[in-house]
C-alpha cells in the first residue's frame, strides 16, 4: 500500500474524467511535439541540402522558387538560361565551383536531373552499384527513387514532360540505369541523375548551334566572401539572370512559414490551459465528494502533508500521462505523415528522432500539473476532521 | 488507560461544553450516554485527538494529548486509536483490501494480516470486492476491520449501531466487544441508543 495506490483508485474510480482530462492535454503536447519535431527536422534537411551552395543564379522570376526549384527540387523551374552566359559566369574569378542543372523531365513523379557528377557530390552521396554515366541518355537514381519506382541496373524508362505524370513522354529516346547511389539522407535520394546534353538529347535540341542551348540554373560556390557582396549584385543588374541566395530565401520562407507555425502553438497552447483548467475542475469537484475519505484517513493517522501530497500527486499523474502520451502522439503523427503520404515520405522527416525539448515539454506538464492541483491540495490540507465526522 | 481530567471545549461558535471526569482503565468497556447535541461526538473526538482541549487535560495510556504537536498527535492517532463511525465511511475508490491496508500505511505501523483480520471477523474472500458491492452489514463489519487493523490501545466508537436493527444491533455490539477483548483493547462507544445500555455496564452520562 503506498499513496500512489490511493491515487490511483481514485482516477480509476472516474474513468470518464480521467480519460477526458489526458486525452485533452495529450492532444495539446501532441501539437506541439509534432511541431517541434517537423521543425527541427524541417530546419536540418533544408541546411543539409543547400550546404555548399552559396547561389543559385537561374532565370528572372521569383528567388524564392529558383531556390525551392533548383536546391529542394520541390516547386517549378523560373525558365531557362543560355548556357554560354551560364558558362562565361563559371569561368568569373570569384566562382570557385558552378554545377549545372537542366531540370524539366522527370519519370513516374520523380525528377530528372541533368548536371554533372559533382552536383551528388555536394550531398556525399556514392554509389551503391553499378556506375556513373558514360554516355548520353544514362540515369543514376537516388536509393529512394530506386526502391520505390523497383529500377535496377539496365532498365529502361521513357521520360515524360514537365514534373507531373500527365506530362506527354518522350518516348523515343529512352533513359537507361547505370547506377543506385547510396542513401545520404538528402534530396538526392529522390532524384534521377543524368548529364545535361541527355536532357538536350530528348528534348531534340542537340542538332541546334551552341548559342541556342540552355539550362535551367547554375549553383553555385563562392571563391571567398567577397564574392557574397558582389556577385549577386553583378548577375541581378548586368545579365538576363537572377541570383538567390539559398540562406536568405530559405530564412525568408521561415518567416513566411512562421505564422503558421504560431497559430498553431497558440491553439495547441489554448488546449493545454483548457486541459489544466479542466483537471483543476476535476480535482476541485473530487475533493468535495472526498471530505469524508480525506476525514476518515486523517482519523487514520494520514498527516495533513500526506493528504496534500495525495493531491498533488494525483495532478502530476494526470499530466504526467497526458504528457508522455502527447509526444508519442505527436511521433506517431508523422510516423503516419512520412509512411502513409507521399510527399511525407520525400521529406525524409524521421519520426524516431526525439529532441530534448521534449524532455522540457514533459517537466513543464508536471509543474503545469502542480499548479493545478494547488489549491485543491491546500483545501485537503485544511479539512476540519472534526467538522466533516460530525456532519456539520 | 483512558484518564480525564476537567476537560471544557470551546467551540469556535463560543458554545463551551463541559466535561465529567472520568477514568476507563485498560480493556475496560463503556458506554458514552447522552441525548444528541450534548457533545458525545465532541467528546469522542477528542479523546482520539482529531480535536484539541481547550481547557483540561486527557491520558491516553500516559500520554497527554495536549502535550504532542499536530504531527505527533496524527502519529498517535495512527498507532494507538481504531475509530468505528456510525455511517461507515470506507473509501469507495479503493477495494476491501487496499482500505484495510491503508491503515497501516498511513500511522506507519506494521498492521494485522488482512486475511487474519477478515476471518475473524467472518468477511473471509472479500479481498478484492469493491466497496460498493458490500452490504450494510458487510461495510460495517469492514469498517470494524479496519479499525483493528493496527491492534489499536484503544476503539472509539461513535453510534455504531443507530443505523441497525435490532438483530444487527447486537451482531455489532457483540462483535465490538468481542474484538475489543481479544485484543485487550479498550472500547467507548458514544451512543444514544438505549439498546446497548444492558450489554455494557459501565456507563458515563453526559449533559
Amino acid at each position: 500500500m503506498n499513496l500512489f495506490v490511493v491515487v490511483w483508485g481514485y482516477l480509476k474510480a472516474k474513468p470518464l474524467n480521467t480519460v477526458l482530462n489526458i486525452l485533452l492535454l495529450s492532444l495539446g503536447i501532441g501539437v506541439i511535439t509534432t511541431l517541434i519535431v517537423f521543425n527541427n527536422q524541417f530546419q536540418e534537411k533544408i541546411s543539409d541540402n543547400s550546404r555548399g551552395i552559396d547561389l543559385v543564379v537561374g532565370a528572372k522570376g521569383s528567388p524564392l522558387q529558383l531556390v525551392l526549384c533548383s536546391v529542394f527540387h520541390i516547386d517549378f523551374p523560373t525558365g531557362n538560361i543560355k548556357l554560354r552566359e551560364a558558362e562565361m559566369l563559371s569561368k568569373n574569378r570569384m566562382v570557385k565551383k558552378a554545377i549545372p542543372m537542366a531540370l524539366g523531365d522527370s519519370y513516374r513523379n520523380f525528377r530528372i536531373v541533368g548536371t554533372d557528377t559533382s552536383y551528388a557530390g555536394l550531398f556525399h552521396a556514392q554509389l551503391k552499384e553499378g556506375n556513373w554515366w558514360k554516355e548520353d541518355l544514362e540515369v543514376v537514381a537516388g536509393s529512394a527513387t530506386a526502391e520505390a519506382l523497383k529500377l535496377s541496373i539496365g532498365d529502361t524508362f521513357a521520360s515524360a514532360h514537365g514534373l507531373t505524370e500527365d506530362g506527354h513522354d518522350h518516348e523515343e529516346n529512352k533513359y537507361k540505369v547505370a547506377g543506385i547511389l547510396q542513401t545520404s539522407h538528402s534530396v538526392a535520394d529522390n532524384l534521377l541523375f543524368t548529364n545535361v546534353s541527355s536532357v538536350w538529347k530528348v528534348h531534340d535540341i542537340h542538332e541546334q548551334p551552341d548559342s541556342a542551348r540552355e539550362i535551367t540554373s547554375l549553383l553555385i560556390r563562392y571563391r571567398n566572401p567577397i564574392a557574397a557582396l558582389q556577385l549577386p549584385r553583378m548577375i541581378n543588374s548586368n545579365t538576363n539572370m537572377q541570383a538567390a541566395s539559398p540562406a536568405f530565401e530559405t530564412a525568408r520562407l521561415f518567416s513566411i512559414l512562421g505564422i503558421g507555425v504560431d497559430v498553431l502553438l497558440g491553439i495547441a497552447s489554448t488546449i493545454i490551459i483548457v486541459s489544466a483548467l479542466s483537471i483543476f475542475i476535476a480535482l476541485y469537484n473530487s475533493l468535495k465528494e472526498r471530505r469524508y475519505d480525506m476525514a476518515i484517513m486523517r482519523s487514520m493517522g494520514a498527516g495533513r502533508t500526506r493528504l496534500f501530497a495525495a493531491v498533488i500527486l494525483e495532478g502530476t499523474i494526470l499530466t504526467l500521462i497526458g504528457s508522455v502520451l502527447g509526444i508519442l502522439l505527436g511521433h506517431l503523427l508523422i510516423l503516419g505523415f512520412t509512411t502513409l503520404v507521399e510527399e511525407g515520405a520525400r521529406t525524409g522527416i524521421s519520426a524516431m528522432v526525439f529532441y530534448t525539448s521534449e524532455i522540457i515539454l514533459i517537466a513543464g506538464s508536471l509543474v503545469l500539473g502542480v499548479i493545478c492541483s494547488m489549491i485543491p491540495a491546500v483545501q485537503a490540507y485544511q479539512t476540519d476532521i472534526h467538522k466533516v465526522l460530525s456532519g456539520n | 488507560m483512558i484518564h480525564v481530567a476537567s476537560l471544557t471545549y470551546t467551540y469556535p461558535t463560543g458554545k463551551k461544553m463541559e466535561f465529567p471526569n472520568f477514568t476507563v482503565d485498560r480493556g475496560e468497556h463503556c458506554l458514552l450516554l447522552g441525548e444528541s447535541g450534548c457533545g458525545k461526538t465532541t467528546l469522542l473526538h477528542l479523546l482520539g485527538g482529531l480535536l484539541r482541549t481547550t481547557t483540561g487535560n486527557i491520558k491516553i495510556g500516559g500520554q497527554d494529548l495536549g502535550k504532542l504537536s499536530e504531527a505527533g498527535l496524527d502519529d498517535f492517532r495512527g498507532k494507538h486509536v481504531g475509530f468505528v463511525f456510525q455511517k461507515n465511511h470506507l473509501i469507495t475508490a479503493l477495494t476491501v483490501e487496499q482500505n484495510l491496508l491503508l491503515a497501516p500505511y498511513l500511522s506507519k505501523k506494521p498492521g494485522a494480516g488482512v486475511a487474519e483480520v477478515l476471518s475473524a471477523l467472518n468477511l473471509q474472500g472479500l479481498q478484492s470486492k469493491k466497496i460498493t458491492t458490500l452490504s450494510q452489514g458487510q461495510a460495517q463489519r469492514v469498517a470494524i476491520a479496519r479499525a483493528l487493523m493496527n491492534k489499536p490501545d484503544v476503539i472509539l466508537a461513535d453510534e455504531p449501531t443507530s443505523a441497525l436493527d435490532d438483530k444487527n444491533c447486537d451482531a455489532v455490539i457483540d462483535l465490538l466487544m468481542n474484538v475489543a477483548k481479544e485484543n485487550q483493547a479498550t472500547l467507548v462507544i458514544a451512543t444514544h441508543d438505549s439498546r446497548l445500555k444492558s450489554k455494557v455496564k459501565r456507563k458515563i452520562e453526559l449533559r
